[in-house]
């Protein structure tokens, strides 16, 4: 009989869970006290639900003495704090909600109760999703577990890091330019971004509306493949969604790496690389031509460089109108003492909102003006659409593109705070595949100077399988990703 | 001595119309579209509250009633058509913007036929466009210091709105499109069409050329005008305060002016310099709308025959003048009990009559009833006049009973027939009976008699209305008039 050891993934709590070993209510109950003993030092929450955990790990229980086989049952699960859950505040890491209490689930959210699953608590995010590292969180930033004096990544830093500090073993973030992937990169886990319409984005507080994605953090493929499978497939409250089946991901896990035909771009490795990353990504193809994946490193996409600067029109855009609707009328933070209706409207989003949130809410605003949305919303469609084709044809030769993930490692907090730029550089490799809306993962592939590295494979649209038996081989080939940090209770 | 020729201005009128669609639910979210009669704020949900990351989904039923008005007023249907984001802050837009159309809309072109002030004419439209109502706010002051309330109930509700170029000519023809379209929308049974109710709302841009001349003069906007006279008395003021400034050099101002209901006057409201950029872009939520052929098609096969259509119908069919037919095809529903009365009245030749009644003393009872009131709201229904104007035509009651047989069935929806036997309304046609009240009419009045026997063949007609008053209406007319004759001859 094994006993509760909060370092196994999932699947292995699932296998231990329907064997008797322990229930989901004791399950959740360490997972509580790991939590409450990891946040002084990580701040990966913004709320922890110890209340409606243990109410779903009773039901879980429920369900696992009748017998539920389903692979979520009784398994902690975080959620990022943009993800609004009824009953329980959704913040969005901003002021202006901090005390936002949403009457309604996102249908991920529900999904995941369907799927037994356990939510122990809403992960901290920079604010409204925008940003790096989240050090654009009003409630203050999340650590990374493998150096206290670093960041995580982000924007969905604290779903990572509580994944990665093994508090939970799955989470759930979203990704709009990379928001998954990078933080997944630099906490040394999985993270994947689903294909643009294969998960709902129905109560999932919007940022930016053509490019957000939610998706799942994991310690090993199998993890990642079920939290997908639980979420994924048509909501008919998002018309974003689109109705393809979902296959059964782990099914596919048996066809490996032979034959794999991957393309790698040289683009992406020659230029503005941190120290050790190179050469992390360099051993990991080695480790894929030696099971027999095809490398082929010509191919190239000669638009994708244009990505971010298409990024830093659209998802503004967007953002400047999605966040239209704080205004202190109806809900969350509000000025009421103004001149006039229109000042204290003006006086709610001055103060509710943090100055990366107004950064981009007025590039957006200036990108959609009279006379300028020709020069640059128009024209960044355009060469969005010209991306698209560029993987389009990419894909038609090649059955995954593999970059690095992210082009440094985690870098120590306050570095880059002060240069917006240089922190937009860090997506350099993870937008280009938000503005073409395929699916990618970040795989963790070794170290740098005792800092995670991770390398991206990207697929094609709605073939998520195809990179989680990807990763799967991967990680069984491989001892990356296989580390746990130290220094955390 | 020369006198300075007055300059003749011509006004050119084009109108922006928001229509409220009576569909089940609303625009984007499942709640009930109708707030008419609801309590406020209970006909909401998190879409059209706008909180925090709900997605709109496109209501099928509105963008089908849009493409049927469309296809009433001969648009074109583009295959293709797309939702977009007008974004303005105010405490009545939700999401701090609103889904309307811009560039793609559902319906392109197409023209509406008015009564012109120079006969029929063609008024050109340029689109029509769904978009999404707003919450309504309810100003108070009824404390310390004034306030606002919010009802959400109106946010979401489906709107399409339509605009024409500006081929009107007058206020007169301003209020004839709007008529005519407000018509046309009820015959559809897409909208109530209700200005009171708020469910057809319209914007009047206009401006002032002198006559003969091409280029459009500058545009002023007239806002606030909820009737159709207020239309009309709008423009025709504007006409006479931009004459003056024109006329004594001065120069218009584009801005946005607004009626003021007591006086018929307008008052400026905002200059056009702090006109808002709406930073339209595409929907991001909703993917571009496709609208197949074989939708529109099926679309095209659900319209009803349109009031011009009807009305050159009945005359045709039923021979009946033209101002006639109009009324009946007035509404559809009016329309729908005249043929229907026809069929009951069991001979097409009895159409004729059963207009007169339709035009005459049933639309005198529902004109009692309100401005909008139809048969289907009494108790009398086609089959009551059909029967009504067989009976009279089959000499079984006179004129004059069945007026009383028509009251009698509007108070207890009892049949024509029944009430004739009920009340012994039946027609007296014999002639003992008559020529004996003909004979007392004569004793009773001889001065009638003498202008008779005088040469005033009109004085029978007073005496066959006091052998009718006699009778109670009962007495067949012509019975009566022989009856009398015989006597007064005789007596000669």
């Amino acid at each position: 009989m094994a006993t509760l050891d909060l370092d196994v993934p999932a699947h292995e709590h699932a296998a231990r869970m329907r064997a008797g070993d322990y229930t989901a209510r004791a399950l959740a109950e360490a997972t509580l006290a790991r939590i409450r003993a990891q946040e002084p030092a990580l701040h990966a929450y913004v709320t922890i639900t110890e209340e409606l955990a243990r109410a779903q790990a009773d039901a879980a229980d429920a369900r696992l003495r009748a017998g539920d086989a389903a692979p979520l049952v009784g398994i902690p699960v975080g959620v990022k704090d943009l993800l609004c859950t009824r009953g329980v505040r959704t913040t969005a890491s901003s002021r202006m909600l901090e005390r936002f209490v949403p009457f309604y689930d996102c249908t991920v959210v529900e999904r995941l109760q369907a799927a037994g699953a356990v939510i122990v608590g809403k992960t901290n995010l920079d604010e409204f999703a925008m940003g790096s590292s989240t050090e654009h969180s009003a409630f203050g930033p999340t650590r990374n577990p493998w150096d206290l004096e670093r960041v995580p990544g982000g924007s969905s830093g604290g779903s990572a890091a509580t994944v990665a500090a093994r508090g939970v073993p799955i989470s759930l973030g979203t990704d709009t330019g990379g928001s998954i992937r990078q933080p997944a990169a630099l906490c040394g886990i999985l993270g994947l971004k689903p294909t643009y319409g294969r998960v709902s984005r129905y109560g999932v507080v919007a940022f930016a509306s053509s490019l957000d994605q939610v998706g799942p953090f994991g310690r090993d493929a199998e993890d990642v493949a079920n939290l997908l499978g639980a979420i994924a497939g048509h909501d008919e409250r998002d018309s974003t969604t689109v109705p393809v089946p979902v296959p059964d991901y782990t099914a596919g896990f048996a066809r490996g790496l032979a034959g794999l035909r991957v393309g790698v771009p040289e683009q992406f490795l020659e230029r503005g690389l941190g120290p050790g990353v190179r050469e992390a990504i360099e051993e990991a193809i080695a480790v894929f031509e030696h099971a027999g994946a095809i490398i082929d490193r010509s191919v190239a996409l000669p638009t994708a460089g244009a990505a971010l600067a298409v990024y830093y029109i659209i998802a503004p855009s967007e953002a400047s109108a999605n966040l239209a609707r704080y205004d202190g009328v109806k809900y969350g933070f509000a000025v009421t003492d103004g001149a006039s209706v229109e000042a204290e409207m003006s006086e709610t989003r001055g103060r509710g909102f943090g100055s990366e949130v107004k950064r981009r809410i007025m590039l957006g605003t200036y990108a959609l003006s009279a006379g300028y949305y020709d020069a640059y919303y128009l024209k960044a469609q355009k060469v969005r659409t010209v991306i698209t084709r560029e993987f389009e044809s990419a894909f038609a030769e090649h059955d995954v593109i593999l970059t690095p993930t992210s082009p440094t490692t985690a870098f120590r907090l306050g570095e880059k705070l002060e240069d917006p730029y240089a922190m937009y550089l860090n997506d350099l490799f993870t937008i280009p595949v938000n503005i073409s809306g395929d699916p990618a993962i970040s795989i963790p592939c070794g170290f740098a100077d005792g800092l995670p590295v991770g390398l991206q494979l990207i697929g094609r649209h709605f073939d998520e399988a195809t990179l989680l038996a990807a990763a799967n081989a991967y990680g069984e080939a491989t001892d990356a990703g296989k580390a746990s940090p130290a220094a955390l209770p | 001595m020369t006198t300075k020729a007055r300059t003749e201005y011509e006004v050119v009128v084009g109108v922006e119309v928001h229509v409220q669609l009576k569909t089940r639910s609303k625009m984007f979210c499942a709640c009930p579209r109708d707030y008419y009669n609801a309590e406020p704020n209970t006909h909401v949900c998190p879409v059209c509250l706008g909180a925090p990351g709900v997605l709109p989904v496109i209501n099928r039923e509105a963008v089908h009633f849009t493409i049927l008005a469309g296809l009433a007023m001969g648009c074109e249907i583009p295959a293709e058509s797309k939702f977009d984001r007008k974004n303005y802050p105010y405490p009545d837009l939700m999401k701090g913007y609103q889904i309307s159309q811009y560039d793609r809309p559902l319906c392109v072109g197409g023209a509406l036929e008015i009564e012109g002030d120079d006969g029929p004419k063609t008024v050109r439209l340029e689109r029509i466009h769904l978009e999404e109502d707003t919450a309504r706010l309810l100003h108070r002051d009824d404390g310390a210091e004034p306030y606002s309330l919010i009802d959400v109930n109106r946010s979401g509700v489906p709107l399409m709105e339509l605009v024409t170029k500006p081929d009107m000519r007058s206020g007169h023809e301003t209020a004839a499109f709007l008529r005519t379209l407000r018509q046309l929308l009820r015959y559809l049974e897409i909208s109530d069409a209700d200005m009171e109710k708020g469910s057809f709302r319209f914007d009047v841009n206009l401006s002032l050329r002198p006559r003969g001349t091409q280029p459009l003069g500058t545009k002023v906007e007239l806002k606030n005008m909820n009737s159709f006279r207020s239309a009309q008395r709008g423009v025709e003021f504007e006409v006479q305060r931009q004459s003056a400034i024109l006329e004594s050099g001065g120069r218009i101002l584009l801005e946005t002016r607004g009626f003021v209901d007591a006086t018929g006057e307008t008052a400026s409201q905002r200059s056009k310099e702090e006109a808002h950029d709406y930073r339209y872009f595409p929907e991001p939520d909703l993917p571009p709308l496709r609208i197949p052929a074989e939708e529109v098609a099926a679309l095209r096969e659900r319209l009803p025959e349109l009031p011009d259509a009807k009305r050159a119908r009945f005359e045709r069919e039923y021979g009946l003048p033209h101002d006639e037919a109009a009324l009946l095809a007035e509404t559809r529903a009016r329309a729908g009990a005249f043929e229907e009365a026809v069929r009951a009245a069991g001979d097409p030749k009895r159409a004729r009559a059963v207009a007169h009644w339709l035009i005459g003393d049933v639309a005198r009872h529902l004109n009692a009833l309100g401005a909008d009131a139809e048969l289907a709201d009494t108790r009398v229904t086609p089959a009551h006049i059909g029967e009504l104007a067989r009976l009279v035509e089959e000499r079984t009651v006179t004129a004059s009973s069945a007026k009383e047989v028509l009251d009698a069935a509007f108070e207890s929806g009892e049949m024509p027939a029944a009430i004739v036997e009920a009340r012994g309304l039946r027609i007296v046609s014999d002639a003992g009976a008559i020529d004996e009240v003909a004979r007392r009419v004569i004793e009773a009045n001889p001065k009638a008699v003498d202008d008779y026997r005088g040469g005033k063949e009109s004085a029978i007609k007073f005496l066959v209305g006091q052998v009718m008053r006699e009778m109670r209406g009962r007495a067949d007319p012509n019975g009566a008039t022989e009856a009398l004759r015989s006597h007064l001859e005789a007596g000669r």
